[in-house]
């Protein structure tokens, strides 16, 4: 065996010394410094973890197992960067008391989904991408669990370690299909063998249910709205970002990779699911008054319009759903921002109702809460507004009748989206209340992370160069 | 640097500028020289384009500049103006500045009212000066969401209800419009976004264009107001603060009739024609119900939204019976329209600030009490119902002369039906004339009431000036519209 091959796995080889470095730094650290040199520690880590995913080449290893390019270099750039703002933003929970000395694990953990990540987006193989998958999934639930001594938190675990696991054992039987049917699990060779067979079609159905429970599309989207609204904030939000990103891009990745043949098969699945998600997700969230249950389906409908880059199955709808992703992780991060200092300071609470008047006490947050919502929405001048036209350019270059039915379904449901955002600004801005959240200064990392992502709102769009970047790797 | 950019740029330094504003004066101020920098722009800019012309310069666009935004995705940042959007890049400006001196005395939240009142002015004027698909795109949806906070925080009445169900048709009607770019663009088969470059190619099969007309001309006739898709309006425009109102009712609504002129019918002509028989009717519908409707109203606010619901729909029924002299009439109509729906907005919002009430049977006697602001609605009111010497006679003129030219059965009845409206317009107007300046005075209270501060009687009068200006001198106007819609006009006659 060659083993120079691992230097073609330099962001994979960092991220795992990154995370034995915390694991030892959490270990030797002791005394009263040891929250903020901890979290400085993985900060300057995933910093420079986001220096060496832009620097990496794309390269392959080990007879095709291991597969990147520049599309994954990219993409593993914004989840790391989206990963380094739920550390930024997780600073005020992690200080709780009965937090605080899990702090090293919570870094932990999310390096090693992370992790899990990274290998699933650069495999070439079902088997590797498998592993990465359960990689990131086992150590999730236990961040879900994180606050263990909350109810709502262990139960979250619970619904989440179950799905997962079950998923999982749906994708592996349509994985074993495919294998039956091709002889191969190389994604190169699988495609060259691959045709409209039943059982094919069967393993491709079995394989996109098990990718759907990922990512949360309906009807795979049980567990959502419990496993969000339990999970501590910060962890909520990476998952409805960092995690939903990742899978989504794995699954557009592999549909145009592997599936490509039988492209007609995968479209009408494509299509019921992105219908049912945007519909569903949007019906419910109409209806929540707990702002991250409402969240969860806000992220559901949102899954579906990611999904919605699938149809057009090229480079282009690559980049568009890569920059979809890359608005939605910092809009969706500004909200839980946000979240979670409200959270923190309004005694663990997060009703919609407690967000009535916020503007008349605390009006920079709800002004940047706004423009992420905005951005959210598909408002511009906010990158959201971008993201979803380049989606649904990418989705209208199918050009068939049925795609462009798609489009009018989901264009549809933008409306009914933007009614529920607008339900949160005008809580914040129209409705009085006597008793309003008490003014508060929020400490620097929350400001940190908000600055960041509200840079990155107003940015992203505007900025042609962001889209352009995107596209010229995904060509 | 490109004049037309100026015009997004500046509202946008009026932005940073209302940002960083620490009192109430800094945010006045900066609203101040930058709405007459604007103004100034403008007049410029009308001055530099007749120029222009006179030397004999004939290309559709003049002033264009054209750099790659979304290159990969064949989006760019292209500007230029024809006649059309110059005079309505005049009419923004005079808005903005006289809607600057409208709501100078507003409370509460002076600077945010003025930073989404900015931001709004921002996408109008993006909207006129882009001609690309995308970005025209993008500049309409930045001058729609800014209405959502300025009627619910600032509105009275039902600012609630009006202000989410303004967005969400609004909202829903630009969904519509996301189909139909995306279906030109791609069906036309053009690698640009360019509308000028995309009507030249004119590939675009008539079967492929009769599915997205549609889509496109209802999207922009949410916003112009085109029945059934006008029931926003008079919520909307009755709880808007008064501003609001003028911005909303004087620009924004032609931002659909210019949408549907210039994308609807100049990229699918051939389904422009046939058919424009639906929306001919809808139309119609929306001159005689619109005014009809004004009729029985008793908020003055609402009388006058229902007004422009028939006026906007003048406009949009001009546009389609697709004569040179209906379409100049109907620019010309959008010019009229919006300076004087914006000095009855103004008006009424300073009537409504004295005596707290705007319905017309509380009121009455306001001529006694308030004669400035009496005469202003006067004025207002002939103008409105086309009294010659002033805008509206020039534009209805214009639209019906011009509507009758077409000489078939069916366009002549929906001429014949339309031209009712005048009659009925000033049913509406004469009546609340007469019911409240010239009555008893209704409320002792009124007595004390004051007659228009400086800052009131300025706009007023910017606004009187300009309407009585379009009248009496009409012909340059439509000199520099005329050019503007012949050369969209020989498109969709091809």
């Amino acid at each position: 065996m060659d083993y120079s091959q691992f230097f073609s796995m330099i962001p994979e080889a960092t991220l795992m010394v990154a995370l034995v470095i915390v694991f030892l730094a959490d270990l030797i650290l002791k005394g009263e410094n040891k929250h903020s040199a901890l979290s400085l520690l993985t900060g300057v880590l995933l910093v420079s973890q986001l220096a060496v995913c832009f620097m990496q080449t794309p390269a392959e290893a080990f007879s095709g197992l291991y597969v990147s390019t520049a599309a994954t270099n990219i993409m593993k750039a914004i989840l790391t960067g989206g990963s380094l703002i739920v550390v930024i933003m997780a600073q005020s929970w992690l200080q709780r008391a009965d937090v605080a000395d899990k702090e090293g694990e919570f870094y932990e953990l999310l390096i090693s989904t992370l992790l899990g990540m990274y290998m699933m987006m650069s495999s070439g193989h079902f088997l590797m991408f498998f592993l990465g998958l359960e990689m990131a999934s086992v150590p999730m639930a236990c961040m879900v669990a994180l606050d263990k001594c909350r109810k709502e938190s262990a139960e979250a675990a619970a619904k989440f370690i179950i799905t997962a696991t079950f998923s999982s054992g749906v994708m592996l039987y349509g994985i074993s299909f495919i294998y039956a049917m091709t002889g191969t699990l190389y994604f190169d060779d699988v495609v060259n063998y691959i045709d409209a067979t039943p059982m094919t079609i069967m393993g491709l159905v079995f394989f996109f249910s098990g990718l759907g429970f990922k990512i949360s599309l309906v009807p795979f989207h049980f567990w959502t709205a419990d496993t969000y609204q339990g999970a501590p904030t910060a962890v909520t939000g990476y998952m409805s970002v960092v995690s939903k990103g990742a899978a989504a891009f794995t699954l557009m990745a592999i549909l145009m990779k592997v599936f490509a043949p039988i492209a007609e098969y995968y479209e009408y699945l494509l299509y019921i699911v992105i219908v049912l998600s945007i519909t569903v997700a949007n019906l419910f969230a109409l209806r929540q008054n707990e702002l991250k249950r409402f969240m969860a389906f806000s992220s559901i409908s949102q899954a579906g319009y990611i999904m919605l880059a699938a149809v057009g199955s090229n480079g282009m709808a690559l980049s568009s759903l890569i920059y979809y992703v890359l608005v939605y992780v910092v809009a969706n991060m500004a909200v839980f921002t946000v979240i979670n200092v409200v959270e923190t300071r309004g005694k663990g609470n997060t009703r919609m109702s407690c967000y009535d008047g916020f503007y008349q006490t605390n009006p920079k947050l709800s002004f940047l809460m706004t423009l992420a919502l905005f951005s959210l929405a598909g408002i511009p001048p906010f990158a959201g507004m971008f993201s979803k036209f380049f989606v649904f350019m990418a989705a209208a270059q199918n050009g068939s009748f049925l795609a462009y039915f798609v489009l009018f379904i989901a264009l549809i449901n933008t409306v009914a989206s933007l009614y529920y955002y607008l339900l949160i600004v005008k809580a914040m801005y129209i409705k009085s209340n006597d008793n309003p959240l008490p003014e508060f200064r929020s400490d620097c990392n929350t400001k940190l992370a908000l600055g960041l992502c509200t840079a990155g709102i107003v940015a992203f769009g505007v900025c042609s160069c962001v889209y352009d970047w995107i596209a010229a790797a995904c060509i | 640097m490109n004049i037309l950019s100026l015009f997004v740029l500046i509202p946008v330094v009026m932005l940073l500028g209302l940002w960083i504003a620490r009192n109430l004066n800094q945010v006045r101020g900066v609203m101040v020289i930058g709405s007459s920098f604007l103004l100034a722009l403008s007049v410029y800019l009308t001055v530099a384009f007749i120029q222009a012309r006179q030397n004999g310069d004939t290309s559709a666009m003049l002033f264009t500049y054209s750099t790659p935004w979304f290159k990969p995705l064949n989006i760019a940042y292209s500007t230029g103006v024809d006649g059309i959007s110059v005079v309505m890049l005049l009419l923004s400006s005079i808005i903005v500045f006289t809607g600057t001196f409208a709501s100078w005395q507003l409370k509460p939240m002076t600077k945010e009212y003025f930073l989404w009142f900015t931001l709004l002015s921002t996408g109008v004027y993006g909207f006129f000066i882009c001609t690309d698909l995308f970005t025209m795109f993008m500049f309409y949806e930045v001058a729609l969401i800014p209405m959502y906070l300025l009627i619910g925080v600032w509105g009275s009445g039902q600012k609630e209800y009006a202000a989410m169900k303004l967005t969400l048709m609004l909202m829903g009607g630009s969904a519509l419009l996301i189909i139909g770019i995306l279906g030109i663009y791609y069906f036309s088969g053009a690698t640009t976004m360019n509308i000028t470059e995309i009507a030249a190619m004119h590939n675009i099969p008539v079967d492929i264009q009769k599915v997205f007309f549609p889509f496109i001309f209802i999207g922009f006739g949410v916003l112009g107001a085109l029945f059934p898709f006008h029931t926003w309006s008079p919520d909307g425009h009755a709880s808007a603060p008064t501003a609001v109102s003028m911005l909303h009712a004087g620009v924004l609504m032609k931002l659909g009739g210019y949408g549907c002129f210039r994308i609807a019918m100049y990229l699918l002509p051939e389904a422009a024609h046939e058919l424009s028989w639906i929306f001919l009717i809808l139309t119609t519908i929306s001159v005689v119900y619109g005014a009809l409707s004004a009729c029985v109203q008793t908020d003055l606010k609402y009388i006058n939204a229902y007004s422009s619901v028939s006026h906007c729909g003048l406009v949009l029924f001009a546009l389609l019976m697709m004569t040179k002299t209906a379409c100049t009439g109907a620019i010309l109509q959008m010019l009229s329209h919006g300076l004087m729906t914006a000095l009855f907005f103004a008006l009424i919002g300073m009537i409504y600030g004295r005596t707290h009430t705007r319905d017309i049977r509380k009121l009455g006697g306001l001529m006694k009490i308030m004669p400035f602001l009496s005469v202003g609605y006067v004025i207002a009111g002939l103008a409105n119902l086309g009294l010659p010497g002033f805008s509206g006679f020039i534009a209805e003129m214009t639209i019906f002369v011009g509507s009758f030219e077409n000489n078939d059965v069916f366009h002549r009845t929906c001429t014949i039906i339309a031209c009712t409206s005048i009659v009925v317009t000033a049913v509406y107007i004469l009546r609340v004339v007469g019911k409240i300046l010239f009555e008893k005075v209704a409320d002792p209270h009124y007595e004390q009431l004051t007659d228009a501060t400086w800052d009131e009687r300025f706009s007023v009068c910017c606004l009187i000036f300009c309407v009585a200006g379009l009248g009496m001198a009409p012909l340059w106007v439509s000199n520099v519209i005329n050019g503007g819609v012949s050369s969209v006009l020989s498109v969709i006659n091809f």
